[in-house]
């Protein structure tokens, strides 16, 4: 599947369209985490609001901040200046236990002494929920996850994508008003990631809770978020839906971070010369008629890829792809007129 | 051919053992069972006279009564030796978790100061608890300087020096297998434990104790077994007043010249590790099945 099937699936499928007039969960005001006296800024100018029943992504490339900036949503760190609010109240004294939000690690951090069960039941006993509430809600659990018949494994017994669902399940069980998952996929292989992304999906509309992922995927937070934002060098790059993010690249590095783009500079196209346009490839065509052409140029290399095409023209000192569905007769070295609707083009501003 | 080359390497090892613990030990059990000589050393005929020893006095007409002096002895250096290794397990473990808790570079040099007392010898440095504690030494003579006592404490020769000496001397063989587990722990099952609503006690008790379990076992064997068969601390520290088992055996060697009841003493000593041993090996071994 590629960016532009993952975003397609996103509009055309059974969405839930967002309550009206969503009230912030969370709210991130002018954070910032500054490192080693003040020589790393890891992270700046940071003002995100995430809302009630939300599936939201923090993403972008390693080292952008997007776990420093979920740690703190958790209450293992703590940002040098800024605030963060959970649902109207002041977190930031408050200790990650003291904070009705839970984590799915990275590696799943679970307890390896403990069956399957008492893994789910850990944090209702520390809550101090009664045995009968506490055996009633770990079956339930189970059941969402479907592990029932694992309920007395240890963890070294089950299969990478079963401990991430007990992880889930964890976490899930002391009913948090958010549930923070870092990077959770990404120990798994590619068949079960995506299954496992339809499944979260699917966990988060029947519970209602707010989840909050970070991901270096843009597939995966493309196909997978209600909002997100993407995240470089420390700052937010930009914040909206996946339509938004991938029509409407707020810049030069979300333009290029999601997806395929192509950057033309607005001069080959007898525009301002300090404007790029982004063009995503799949929206270029070969233009049958001479009077549509926009871009003219060179076709250097032609790739079959099944479905699609993907061919690269050199047009006035830059290459410009464009995939094309089925498989395209074009010899390289012909000249070739390219052509692509109008709403195509978004213009980015530096 | 793998089996052969395994046995190879291993031999000069087996070898050793075999030579300085195994031979050695049968020795022991075989003078066990003889008759003591007047000038030391051993004669035929065979008995147990030495065990019977143990716990019954014998008169010139063979007549046993129970005397439980020996018994005493015994059970005090257990005692001992279960306070150490208690008292070590209590002051180690906070050590190694400091020690984890550090960055790499200060870990190693914290480590290094663990094991520093290991360069000097254990006679010496035992020797110098006798400098720090007597009535002229550097602790009372502080604290009369200070004013705050007008005679020395009696700090040297009791149990309490005793115990002090053992836990010195034992603490870093606890805090080494400790700190080894606990390197091992996965820090974010620490904070997934916080973040599932331990408090600081019930992490400890529900994820750091049971998982570092390997480790305080390993150490409370390590502080355990050299405690029980002590004999140096409790002589220059106690000051032979209260005999341990350790002492006992050295006696019999020397001063008593009845080599039979020292190595009955030393074989009992010996089987009481042992016990030791595979108690806590079942244990672990019925904890590794339920895991």
């Amino acid at each position: 599947m590629n960016v532009a099937d993952a975003v397609m699936l996103s509009v055309s499928g059974d969405r839930t369209l967002p309550e009206p007039a969503p009230k912030p969960l969370i709210e991130i005001s002018d954070v910032e985490k500054i490192f080693g006296g003040g020589e790393i800024r890891a992270l700046s100018d940071i003002n995100i609001a995430i809302n009630e029943c939300e599936f939201f992504t923090l993403l972008g490339p390693s080292g952008c901040g997007k776990t420093t900036l979920l740690r703190m949503i958790a209450g293992f760190e703590h940002p040098s200046s800024g605030n963060i609010m959970l649902a109207g109240k002041d977190v930031l004294s408050l200790p990650p236990r003291a904070r009705s939000v839970n984590m799915v690690f990275q590696n799943y951090a679970l307890f390896p002494h403990l069956s399957v069960a008492q893994n789910i039941a850990f944090g209702l006993e520390m809550l101090n929920w009664s045995k009968f509430e506490i055996s009633e809600r770990v079956a339930e659990v189970l059941a969402l996850v479907r592990l029932e018949s694992f309920r007395s494994r240890k963890p070294a017994q089950l299969s990478g994508g079963q401990q991430q669902r007990v992880a889930l399940a964890r976490a899930l069980a002391p009913r948090p008003q958010v549930l923070l998952l870092d990077e959770p996929l990404s120990a798994l292989d590619l068949k079960l990631r995506k299954e496992m992304q339809f499944e979260l999906k699917q966990l988060q509309r029947e519970t209602g809770v707010t989840f909050v992922l970070v991901t270096h995927d843009q597939e995966e937070a493309l196909a997978m978020s209600d909002r997100l934002v993407v995240m470089s060098a420390g700052r937010v790059q930009q914040l909206g839906t996946p339509q938004e993010i991938y029509g409407k690249p707020a810049n030069r590095f979300v333009a290029d971070f999601i997806g395929e783009a192509n950057l033309i500079p607005g001069g080959l196209l007898g525009r301002r010369r300090d404007v790029t346009l982004s063009i995503r490839p799949e929206r270029i065509e070969i233009a049958t008629v001479s009077s549509f052409v926009k871009l003219y140029g060179v076709l250097k290399a032609a790739t079959f890829l099944g479905a699609d095409t993907l061919m690269e023209i050199e047009a006035g000192g830059i290459v410009v792809r464009a995939r094309l569905r089925g498989a395209q007769m074009a010899a390289p070295g012909s000249e070739i007129g390219l052509c692509w609707p109008d709403d195509a083009e978004w213009e980015l501003r530096e | 051919m793998r089996l052969k080359t395994t046995l190879l390497l291993l031999l000069p090892a087996i070898g050793l053992i075999f030579l300085f613990m195994v031979i050695p030990m049968l020795i022991s059990l075989l003078y066990s069972f003889m008759t003591a000589n007047v000038y030391g050393g051993v004669t035929m005929p065979l008995t147990v006279d030495a065990y019977v020893q143990m716990l019954f006095d014998q008169d010139f007409s063979g007549n046993l009564t129970f005397m439980p002096d020996y018994l005493w002895i015994m059970l005090r250096s257990f005692y001992l030796a279960v306070a150490t290794t208690v008292l070590s397990l209590a002051l180690g473990f906070p050590v190694a978790w400091y020690i984890m808790c550090q960055s790499p570079a200060r870990r190693t040099l914290l480590l290094t100061l663990v094991t520093l007392p290991f360069w000097i010898n254990t006679l010496i440095r035992t020797y110098c608890w006798i400098l720090l504690l007597r009535d002229s030494g550097l602790v009372n003579g502080f604290l009369q300087y200070l004013g705050l006592i007008d005679h020395p404490l009696p700090l040297l020769y009791n149990q309490p020096a005793v115990l002090l000496g053992l836990v010195y001397t034992f603490l870093p063989f606890m805090v080494l297998p400790i700190y080894a587990t606990l390197e091992r722990l996965d820090p974010r099952l620490v904070e997934a434990a916080y973040d599932l609503y331990a408090s600081r006690w019930r992490l400890f008790r529900r994820v750091i104790w049971p998982l570092t379990k390997p480790g305080i076992a390993a150490g409370t064997v390590l502080v355990f077994a050299p405690a029980l068969g002590s004999f140096l601390q409790p002589d220059m520290l106690g000051g032979g007043k209260q005999l341990l088992i350790g002492s006992l055996i050295e006696m019999q060697f020397t001063s008593s010249r009845n080599w039979p009841f020292g190595s009955a003493l030393a074989i009992l000593v010996t089987a009481a590790v042992i016990l030791a041993l595979i108690l806590q090996s079942r244990r672990t071994k019925a904890m590794e099945a339920r895991a």
